[in-house]
């Protein structure tokens, strides 16, 4: 459904996007994340051909969007950030506006209107001023002119930010049963979100792509560190330094909670020390209070695949 | 074609949803009725030489607030969408560039129509009432009206490429009003300062839309000021979509 090839653009002076390559097939949901200032607008602002690379190429179910534009803009159906609206127009009549706009025929516009209205929760406010809704409301105003020409292709540019949770969930659910029948791009820095809806995550940092996996083998990924807590009475022994010769274990913080010694421990990937720990605090006769083994998150994924110097 | 109706529509429409369109007809129905009152005294007062409409198009009453119009309708075409964002939705939709400008101009063109139909009545009233013509003929008010047609067509085409440049719609009034003014005041220049050669006079007459309307409202049709307006409105027409397109690339 999209397809990438050595999309590069440049700023005056700047590089947004580095030689990206990247394909989505046909009823993915993939998710496309990066810190602010990644590329992810950027590439997302190219394949709906509202800037144009300065090299590479990236086509839409076939077309190239430089080229054949229109053809491919024809089966997006996008949702920009920040959700730029004309708010002096009433809802309802700017999504009959939009659908003629985008070409739905004039005998099927009721329909298609009434449905995305009814898909995105508008019914009550259909009559109102888009000028005079909530951030909330707004975010489903533009969900709904995404969804209304039935698309193949739905490019969502943070889609959930302003909503609340109740919102949050309603459209995660929304999106997720696009799945399958439709192909979603879906950009954001909300990490759980992606677990919840993506079949597939794209991690861009500075303009490349650092990692394109499900999430869960990016969570089982090589160099994704696990951590652990553990929290023991260890008196007057330097337990760091024991601790840290424990084969698995890469670095340790060390606080004190009254007589007991608090340690998170970061681990090296697909280790699990645990059994090593227990002996060496018996073999101590320190009192063990806690140990808990925390799985790497979709969060640790990403700030290891992001951190600036990596 | 109906995806330009579509955008044409939004044009036209987008208009009244704003106080704008409303402030402007008021005010704009008020002094043409202020101005027809006025010369219809003089008319009264004094033995005249030229009618109704010659005397109505020429005053000072006329041509301000006809000059300071095209400001007010297109300053918020192009630069409202760069503000609010909307540039991006609009874009991003399966149209072509030129589709938009083409509509955006004759929206605007179109309620530029709208603005001038009222003043008809004028004329059709004091015809009706005193049972004399407000033109020497009929054609008078024909070739009248086509030649405010044509001179809202460059002047409409003035704003909108006005408005393209800029996000800030008072930027885009200034550029217009300013762009404006210098097309029908400049060619009083030879006049004001004293120029007596009759090459030089013509040459600033031939771009004069005030002497194009002492022309046209008595009823004579020139090709030299069709031809001028149509290839002007066409030139700015085209630099606005250069424009568009540019600010649209480069955003």
């Amino acid at each position: 459904m999209i397809k990438v090839e050595n999309l590069t653009k440049r700023y005056a002076g700047v590089t947004a996007i580095n030689n990206l390559n990247f394909e989505v097939e046909k009823g993915e949901i993939v998710g496309f994340l990066g810190p602010n200032g990644a590329g992810k607008s950027t590439t997302m602002k190219i394949l709906t051909s509202y800037l144009p690379a300065s090299s590479g190429r990236a086509t839409i179910a076939g077309f190239d969007v430089f080229e054949q534009s229109v053809e491919a803009r024809r089966h997006i159906g996008y949702l920009p950030e920040n959700t730029p609206l004309y708010t002096d127009m009433r809802v309802g009549e700017y999504l009959r506006y939009r659908a003629n706009l985008k070409g739905v025929p004039g005998r099927k516009l009721k329909q298609s209107v009434g449905d995305v209205v009814e898909l995105c929760s508008l019914r009550d406010v259909e009559r109102k001023l888009i000028g005079a809704l909530s951030k909330g409301y707004r975010q489903r105003v533009g969900l709904a002119d995404a969804l209304v020409h039935d698309p193949d292709l739905l490019i969502l540019d943070e889609p959930t930010i302003g909503l609340d949770p109740n919102q949050i969930r309603q459209v995660r659910e929304l999106i997720k049963n696009l799945g399958g029948k439709r192909t979603v791009l879906i950009s954001t820095h909300i990490l759980p979100e992606v677990e919840i809806m993506c079949s597939r995550v794209i991690v861009i940092h500075k303009g490349k792509i650092r990692a394109s996996d499900t999430a869960e083998n990016l969570l089982k990924g090589q160099r994704t560190a696990g951590s652990m807590r553990f929290e023991a009475k260890v008196g007057n022994d330097n337990a760091s330094a024991e601790l840290l010769k424990v084969p698995g274990i890469k670095d340790l913080t060390a606080d004190k909670d009254g007589d007991y010694s608090i340690f998170q421990l970061r681990l090296e990937a697909n280790t699990d020390p645990s059994e090593e720990v227990m002996r060496l605090a018996n073999s101590k006769h320190w009192t063990v209070r806690e140990i808990t083994r925390r799985r790497p998150t979709l969060e640790d994924v990403f700030v290891e695949l992001t951190h600036s110097d990596s | 074609m109906k995806t330009f109706f579509t955008l044409f529509g939004r044009e036209v429409k987008s208009f009244f949803y704003s106080p704008i369109a409303y402030v402007v007809l008021f005010y704009f129905m008020l002094l043409a009725g202020i101005n027809f009152w006025f010369q219809i005294q003089i008319v009264n007062g004094y033995p005249a030489e030229l009618t109704i409409v010659e005397i109505v198009f020429a005053q000072a009453l006329f041509w301000f607030p006809f000059i300071l119009s095209f400001p007010l309708i297109t300053m918020r075409v192009y630069s409202e969408e760069y503000r609010m964002g909307t540039l991006e939705t609009l874009t991003t939709a399966p149209v072509r560039d030129w589709q938009i400008v083409i509509a955006k101009f004759l929206g605007v063109l179109f309620f530029y129509c709208i603005l001038w139909a009222p003043s008809f009545i004028s004329f059709a009233t004091f015809h009706r009432i005193t049972g004399d013509s407000a033109a020497n003929s009929a054609g008078a008010y024909w070739t009248t009206f086509l030649l405010l047609f044509l001179m809202g067509m460059f002047f409409c085409s003035v704003g909108c490429f006005a408005s393209a440049l800029t996000k800030d719609q008072i930027i885009a009034a200034t550029i217009s009003f300013s762009v404006i003014l210098i097309c029908v005041f400049l060619p009083f220049l030879p006049m004001v300062m004293n120029i007596t050669s009759p090459a030089i006079r013509d040459i600033f007459a031939y771009f004069s839309p005030v002497q194009h309307m002492e022309d046209f409202s008595k009823g004579i049709i020139d090709s030299r000021p069709i031809a001028w307006y149509v290839s002007m409105t066409a030139l700015m027409t085209y630099l606005t979509l250069q424009v568009f397109q540019y600010r649209k690339w480069k955003a």
